[in-house]
């Protein structure tokens, strides 16, 4: 135990808990919104997307979140527009996205003369090595995150479950979706150096479909799918150090065997 | 007397290509409008039109002063299979989300909630207030969504389909629930079940592309032949309706 306490008197751990506390926070909430509105899939394409900035990035020399958020928020908005204004097929237009950023991302990494020895923590993250100032723009993200979801909570949750209804009141429901994808887009490339791009995806599902064994109600979800991402980010931070196992990989580990775990315990009691 | 809602001439659709054809309507205080025609007639069409989801291609839909064109007090019950039933809300705040159609500025939060409180106990489901919308069966539901309709004290009730995924039983019971709030409002009802509908409506339109009015609630084989309506589904619908009544 005296160990545990120990590991906080380091500089690098305390900086790798606080960004799992954020990170939990700001997945947790995103990701419910994510799951009840059905666009996990959306979001995996905004992710993947995303390497195309930190191939860019790399090549070009400035910080790859930059580059990682102007493609994510730029396959966000192409999405939406590509299924709404061009009328193509949204799991098309999805995967159109995903691709062109995975592609580019790659084609990009091959032109970085030399080897570029970060590249597998942002795909598979390294939550250890989270420096400063990813914590402030993390910690930035969760404040924009819960003063959003406070403000318009029911403005959100009624636009989310009946569009059309929304829409028939005249609540800006455009806006709405635009604002909320870009808040999506942002969560991810926030959370690349907790998990990886490859990675993200699970923190935005498995703590909510944890939290959804046990409520149907969309407040409740959020704050329970914020807990269980915590308790999984901090047990795989752990695991991670003492066992010396690759800390994103631990964590999702961890988030299934919790999520497993519940599942039992509410198949039986 | 004013109608509610005057359609000049309207011709809507969907990409360019109107399913609508100039049609015209007028919906006065306590009509009981029932509109009937085949599946692709355009009968979700002209709904979506009135409540502004579809923008007409030609013509104009106005509605009379006192109904503002953005919070209509319009109230609507969608189609049920258009609701997710696994997404994670309660039956309380599907209702409270009804508040929406109304201008927030002149009504409180406060005011919101004690409408909620007495809708779910007039409609008999404030025990299942706190339930998550997927538990519910398809009466509950429709329950539910005739709550949220009311919330906004609407001029106008509109109604698509709300005997598809209904047991009898509460099929029955929803209309004697209409009946009443007639009083109150006018109400205008989607259907292809031909049969239930003629029992309660006051007048039905036919809708397949155009529309034809009917000044009353009866509508003759010949009719029927003309506009192009199905036929078969009124034998069908009559049956359980005569079940419904011979069981009072």
């Amino acid at each position: 135990m005296s160990s545990l306490i120990e590991l906080f008197s380091y500089d690098f751990f305390l900086k790798a808990f606080l960004a799992a506390v954020f990170a939990s926070i700001s997945c947790g909430i995103v990701g419910s919104y994510i799951v009840s509105r059905r666009i996990v899939f959306v979001s995996g394409g905004i992710t993947h997307a995303s390497f195309g900035g930190i191939g860019l990035a790399f090549l070009l020399g400035f910080n790859p979140l930059l580059g990682a958020v102007l493609f994510a928020v730029m396959s966000a908005l192409g999405i939406q527009f590509f299924t709404k204004v061009a009328h193509v097929r949204e799991d098309s237009s999805i995967a159109i996205w995903w691709s062109l950023g995975m592609a580019l991302g790659i084609i990009f990494v091959f032109m970085t003369p030399g080897y570029t020895p970060n590249l597998m923590s942002y795909l598979f993250g390294n939550i250890l090595t989270v420096t400063i100032s990813e914590l402030f723009w993390m910690f930035a993200l969760n404040v924009l995150i819960i003063l959003f979801f406070v403000f318009f909570f029911r403005k959100i949750l009624y636009i989310a479950f009946d569009e059309e209804f929304a829409r028939a009141a005249g609540l800006p429901v455009t806006l709405f979706n635009y604002l909320t994808i870009t808040l999506i887009a942002l969560t991810v490339v926030l959370n690349i150096r907790v998990v990886g791009i490859i990675l993200i995806l699970s923190l935005l599902t498995i703590p909510q479909a944890a939290a959804n064994l046990f409520t149907k109600d969309f407040l409740k979800m959020l704050l329970l799918a914020s807990l269980f991402a915590f308790i999984g980010t901090i047990s795989g931070l752990f695991i991670s150090y003492f066992l010396d196992i690759p800390s994103g990989a631990a964590i999702i580990f961890t988030l299934v065997i919790i999520f497993a775990l519940l599942r039992v315990y509410k198949y039986f009691f | 007397m004013k109608p509610l809602i005057k359609i000049e001439n309207l011709s809507v659709g969907y990409d360019k290509e109107p399913v609508l054809h100039d049609v015209n309507l007028e919906i006065y205080e306590k009509d009981f409008l029932g509109i009937i025609g085949p599946n692709g007639g355009g009968k979700t069409t002209l709904l979506k039109a009135i409540l502004g989801l579809l923008k007409p291609m030609k013509g104009k839909i106005i509605f009379r002063e006192d109904i503002n064109r953005r919070k209509k007090p319009i109230g609507y019950l969608p189609q049920v299979k258009h609701i997710d039933r696994n997404f994670p809300i309660t039956v309380y705040e599907v209702v409270r989300s009804g508040s929406i159609m109304k201008n927030p500025k002149q009504v409180t939060s406060s005011q919101i909630k004690q409408k909620v409180e007495q809708l779910l106990t007039e409609m008999g489901i404030s025990g299942i207030r706190n339930k998550a919308i997927g538990d519910l069966s398809g009466g509950q539901m429709q329950r539910v969504f005739l709550c949220r309709a009311l919330l906004s004290d609407p001029k106008i009730l509109i109604l698509d389909e709300p005997d598809t995924f209904v047991d009898n039983r509460f099929e029955g019971e929803l209309y004697e629930k209409l009946k009443e709030l007639n009083k109150e409002m006018a109400i205008l009802l989607v259907s292809h079940d031909v049969g239930t509908i003629s029992s309660y409506v006051k007048t039905i339109a036919c809708l397949n592309g155009e529309l034809h009015y009917h000044p009353d609630n009866i509508i003759t084989q010949n009719q029927l032949d003309g506009y192009n309506c199905p036929i078969k589904i009124i034998s069908h619908g009559d049956i359980p309706h005569t079940i419904l009544k011979s069981h009072k």
